[in-house]
C-alpha cells in the first residue's frame, strides 16, 4: 500500500515540521526568555475553582501521558511477550484511560470556565493562552471522544496496530504514513491537533512542564549566592531536618 | 559579648535595619516612596514592599500573623527539629497545583485607580465632576472596602482590631472591652531579610536566595517559575505574586542604593528619622542552631548570640579569613544597628517565634505606657511613676511582648525602663541639672553611654543613622548586566531608550498593560 501525496503531507511532513518547531522553539525560548518562563499562576485572583480544577487536570494529565507512552511507544509484541494478553491490555487501557481522561476533561473544563467567567482572569489572559486553551481542549476532547466512540461504546479499535506504528515510525525516522491513513477520523484528528499542540508548546505556559522542581527534594534549604556570580553557589549546607 | 568557649565560625555581614517606633507618626511616606520606586507597575498594584499598619489591628494582608491559618515560618516538630510550618518538601511539591495556604487578593485588597479623566473631560454642568474608583483588576467601577491600612489610627477598631491575632488570652479581652482607654502605635513593615529565611527554603526553583556579601534576600526573576510557595512560607507575608508576570516579587532592600553606600528609599525619605541602617556581623554556622532553640522566649537571646562583636580581635581575624573587606569591618564597628541591637539591647525583633531570625528590628514604643501613666493621673516625667506603670499596666506590655519577644513581658519591660531612665536623665541634663544617675544604674547604663544612646535615638543625625559601606565592585564583574535595569520590570514598562534592547527579548506570554489613561481596560 503506497501513500498518497495528501497522506505524505499530513502524516510525514506536518508532524516533522511540528516537531522541529517544538525543538527549535524550546531552545530559542529558553535562551531568550527566562523571564517569561513561568506557570503564570492566577491563584491570587481566583482560588475556588482552581482548588479542584488544577489538581484534577494535572493528575489526570499525568495518567493520560503515561497511558500514551505505554500505548504508543511500546509495541503490542512487547506487552504480549511480557505475558499481557491483548484482551487484558485493552480492558485495563479503557478503564484507566477513561478515569484519567474524565479527570483531565473535568479539570480542564473547570480551568477554562474560571478563565472565561472570572473577569479578572479573562483580562489577564494573553495571546499565548488564547491559542493554548482551545488547542489543548480540542486535543483532549478529540482523544476522549475517539476512545469513547470506538473502544467504550463501539466495537473496539486496536490503535496499537495502526496509530502506534505510525507514531513510532516518526521517531525511528522510518515514517509509515500508510499505517494511520486508514484509522478512524477521530483518531486522525486527535493526532493532528496533538501535533499542533507540540508546535505551540514552546511559545505557551506549557514550558513550565520542563521546570518541574524535582531537584528541590535534594537541595539544601538555604540558598546563598554571591553578588558577582550568575549561578547558585550553596555555601552553607545548614540543613535543618526535612 | 559573651560567647562562651565556642570558636568563631564563618563570619558573614548583613546590612540590617532598626526602627524606633516611638517616632513613627504613621505618615506613610516610606510606603509611598517605596511604591513609586518599586511597585508602581501592572501586576503589583496591590503589593506594598513597605507598609505601615496600625497596631492593634489586623494588619496587611488580613491576619497575616495568624500562622495557624497561613502556615508561615518555621516550627519545631515533635522531635525538636526545625521544619517549615507549611510542610515538608514532598508535601510542598504535591501542593504545586493548588497551594492551600495562599492568601487571595481579597486578603490584601482590591487595587483601584480613579477616573481622573472625567475631571477634565466631563461636560459643563451644575455638578462638580468626581473621579470615581475603578478596579484595576476588572476595570469596573467598584466600592473601596479595604486597604493596606484600613484601620488607620484605630478607625473601625471596634469591628476590626479584635481580629488582631496578637490579641489572645484573658488580657486581650480587656483590650477589646476598654477601647476608650486604648492605645495605638504604627508599625512600618518591610521584608525582614532573615538569617533563616523561610521563603528561600520553600522555593522549589531555588530562585530566592540570600546574598553572601550583604545578606539581602532577592528573587531571581529569571529563575522564578511561579510556584508561589514563598508567599505561604514567609510569615510576614512580604513576598508577593505579580499577577501580570506570574512571578514572585519582594522588597529588594533597595540593593542598588545599598551597593552605592546609600540608605534604602524608605529610610532616606523617613520624615520621622526613625530608621537606622548598619552592618551586623554574624556567625553563619550558628544560624540553624539558634533558629531551633527549644523555648520560643529564648529565641531573642539566641539570635543576639549569633551576632558578633566587631570590636573583638578574634571576630575581626575570623571576619578577615571569611573575606570581609576592611572598610566593611570599620563600618561594622560604627554600625548604629549593632549599637541598638547588641550594645544597648534596646531593639527587638518582630515575632521571633517565627524562627526565621529576622533582621529588621524595632525599638518598642514607650508611648502606650506613657499614655497610660497620664491616664492614671501620674506624671510621665517621673521615672518612678513610669517604672511603676511598666510593671503594673499589663495591657500594652503584654501586647508589645506578643509582637517582639514571643510573649516575654520581662524583656519588653527591661527595654521600656531603659528608655524611661534615659529620657528622665537626659531631660534633667538638658535642663541644666546634674542628672540622677541612680535610675541609669538601675537599667545598666553609665552617663557616658546614656549620652551616646541619646545622641543615636533622639538627636539621630543622618550620618549616625545610616552607616552603609559601598559594595566592592572589583569582585562583582557580572553586576553590570543587572545595573542597567530594574530587575522586576515587565516589558510594558521599558523606557524608550531601552526599547531597542527590549526588542531582542521574546514578547510572548506577557500581558499587555490593561489600564488605559482613562482607567478603562479594553
Amino acid at each position: 500500500m503506497s501513500a498518497s501525496g495528501a497522506d505524505l503531507l499530513l502524516w510525514v511532513a506536518f508532524p516533522y515540521v511540528c516537531l522541529a518547531v517544538f525543538v527549535v522553539g524550546h531552545v530559542w525560548r529558553y535562551r531568550h526568555d527566562q523571564f517569561g518562563w513561568t506557570t503564570h499562576t492566577s491563584q491570587l485572583l481566583e482560588h475556588r475553582w482552581l482548588r479542584w480544577g488544577s489538581p484534577l487536570f494535572h493528575l489526570g494529565a499525568f495518567m493520560v501521558i503515561a497511558g500514551h507512552v505505554v500505548g504508543l511507544a511500546v509495541p503490542a509484541s512487547w506487552t504480549e511477550a511480557a505475558g499481557i494478553s491483548e484482551n487484558a491490555y485493552h480492558t485495563t487501557a479503557v478503564w484507566a484511560g477513561s478515569v484519567a481522561g474524565l479527570a483531565m476533561v473535568t479539570g480542564l473544563g473547570m480551568l477554562c470556565a474560571r478563565r472565561l467567567l472570572t473577569r479578572r482572569i479573562r483580562l489577564g489572559t494573553d495571546r499565548s493562552d488564547k491559542v493554548l486553551f482551545p488547542l489543548l481542549t480540542a486535543t483532549v476532547l478529540l482523544g476522549i471522544t475517539a476512545t469513547a466512540a470506538h473502544n467504550v461504546f463501539g466495537a473496539g479499535y486496536d490503535y496499537r496496530t495502526t496509530v502506534s506504528v505510525w507514531f513510532r515510525g516518526i521517531f525511528v525516522l522510518q515514517p509509515k504514513p500508510e499505517a494511520i491513513a486508514g484509522a478512524p477520523l477521530l483518531f486522525q484528528l486527535h493526532a493532528l491537533t496533538a501535533c499542533l499542540l507540540f508546535a505551540a508548546w514552546p511559545f505557551t505556559r506549557l514550558v513550565h512542564v520542563w521546570s518541574a522542581p524535582v531537584g528541590y527534594l535534594a537541595r539544601p534549604y538555604l540558598v546563598y549566592r554571591r553578588r558577582a556570580e550568575g549561578n547558585t553557589r550553596v555555601l552553607s549546607p545548614t540543613r535543618p531536618a526535612r | 559579648m559573651p560567647r562562651g568557649e565556642a570558636a568563631v565560625g564563618r563570619v558573614m555581614a548583613q546590612v540590617a535595619m532598626v526602627m524606633n517606633l516611638d517616632k513613627c507618626i504613621g505618615c506613610h511616606t516610606c510606603s509611598v516612596t517605596c511604591k513609586q520606586t518599586w511597585t508602581n507597575r501592572a501586576g503589583v498594584e496591590y503589593a506594598w514592599f513597605n507598609n505601615v499598619e496600625t497596631k492593634p489591628g489586623v494588619g496587611y494582608p488580613r491576619r497575616y500573623e495568624d500562622q495557624e491559618q497561613w502556615k508561615g515560618g518555621w516550627m519545631l516538630d515533635g522531635r525538636g527539629r526545625l521544619v517549615l510550618r507549611s510542610g515538608g518538601r514532598l508535601k510542598r511539591l504535591l501542593s504545586l497545583f493548588s497551594n492551600p495556604d495562599l492568601p487571595a487578593i481579597e486578603d490584601y485588597y482590591e487595587p483601584v485607580t480613579y477616573d481622573y479623566d472625567t475631571l477634565v473631560s466631563a461636560p459643563a454642568g451644575q455638578d462638580i465632576p468626581v473621579a470615581r474608583p475603578r478596579s484595576v483588576l476588572t476595570g469596573k467601577p467598584t466600592a473601596i472596602t479595604w486597604g493596606a491600612n484600613w484601620e488607620d489610627g484605630l478607625g473601625g477598631a471596634p469591628e476590626n482590631a479584635g481580629g488582631d491575632p496578637n490579641l489572645t488570652g484573658e488580657w486581650a479581652e480587656k483590650v477589646r472591652f476598654e477601647f476608650e482607654q486604648t492605645f495605638l502605635f504604627h508599625l512600618p513593615r518591610l521584608c525582614e531579610h532573615c538569617l533563616n529565611p523561610a521563603c528561600v527554603s520553600a522555593c522549589p526553583s531555588g530562585a530566592l536566595y540570600k546574598r553572601v556579601e550583604d545578606g539581602i534576600v532577592l528573587v531571581d526573576q529569571d529563575r522564578c517559575r511561579g510556584w508561589r510557595m514563598c508567599v505561604t512560607a514567609c510569615p510576614y507575608k512580604k513576598v508577593y505574586v505579580n499577577h501580570a508576570t506570574g512571578k514572585a516579587e519582594k522588597c529588594t532592600f533597595c540593593f542598588p542604593r545599598i551597593e552605592a553606600g546609600q540608605p534604602t528609599v524608605c529610610s532616606e525619605t523617613c520624615v520621622g528619622r526613625l530608621r537606622y541602617l548598619g552592618l551586623l556581623l554574624y556567625d553563619a554556622d550558628r544560624v540553624g542552631e539558634a533558629a531551633a532553640t527549644a523555648d520560643e522566649q529564648d529565641l531573642l537571646d539566641a539570635q543576639r548570640d549569633v551576632f558578633l562583636d566587631p570590636h573583638d580581635p578574634e571576630v575581626i581575624a575570623a571576619a578577615r579569613r571569611s573575606g570581609i573587606p576592611e572598610d566593611w569591618l570599620d563600618a561594622a564597628r560604627r554600625s548604629p544597628v549593632y549599637a541598638l541591637v547588641s550594645r544597648y539591647r534596646v531593639a527587638l525583633p518582630l515575632h521571633p517565634e517565627y524562627r526565621t531570625l529576622p533582621m529588621v528590628w524595632y525599638v518598642p514604643p514607650l508611648s502606650p505606657v506613657l499614655d497610660a501613666v497620664t491616664g492614671a493621673g501620674g506624671n510621665q516625667d517621673d521615672p518612678d511613676h513610669v517604672f511603676a506603670a511598666v510593671t503594673r499596666l499589663r495591657i500594652p506590655l503584654e501586647y508589645l511582648a506578643e509582637l517582639f519577644t514571643a510573649g516575654d513581658t520581662e524583656a519588653v519591660a527591661g527595654v521600656l525602663m531603659k528608655l524611661t531612665a534615659l529620657r528622665s536623665y537626659m531631660r534633667e541634663r538638658t535642663l541644666g541639672e546634674d542628672g540622677d544617675e541612680t535610675a541609669l544604674q538601675a537599667v545598666g547604663l553609665t552617663p557616658r553611654e546614656a549620652e551616646d544612646l541619646h545622641r543615636l535615638l533622639a538627636v539621630a543625625k543622618y550620618a549616625d543613622r545610616y552607616v552603609v559601606p559601598a559594595a566592592h565592585k572589583e569582585d562583582a564583574a557580572a553586576l553590570g548586566a543587572l545595573e542597567n535595569r530594574c530587575p522586576v520590570e515587565s516589558h510594558g514598562d521599558l523606557p524608550a531608550d531601552r526599547a531597542g534592547k527590549a526588542n531582542k527579548k521574546v514578547m510572548l506570554g506577557f500581558p499587555a498593560l490593561r489600564r488605559t489613561s482613562s482607567g478603562g481596560t479594553e
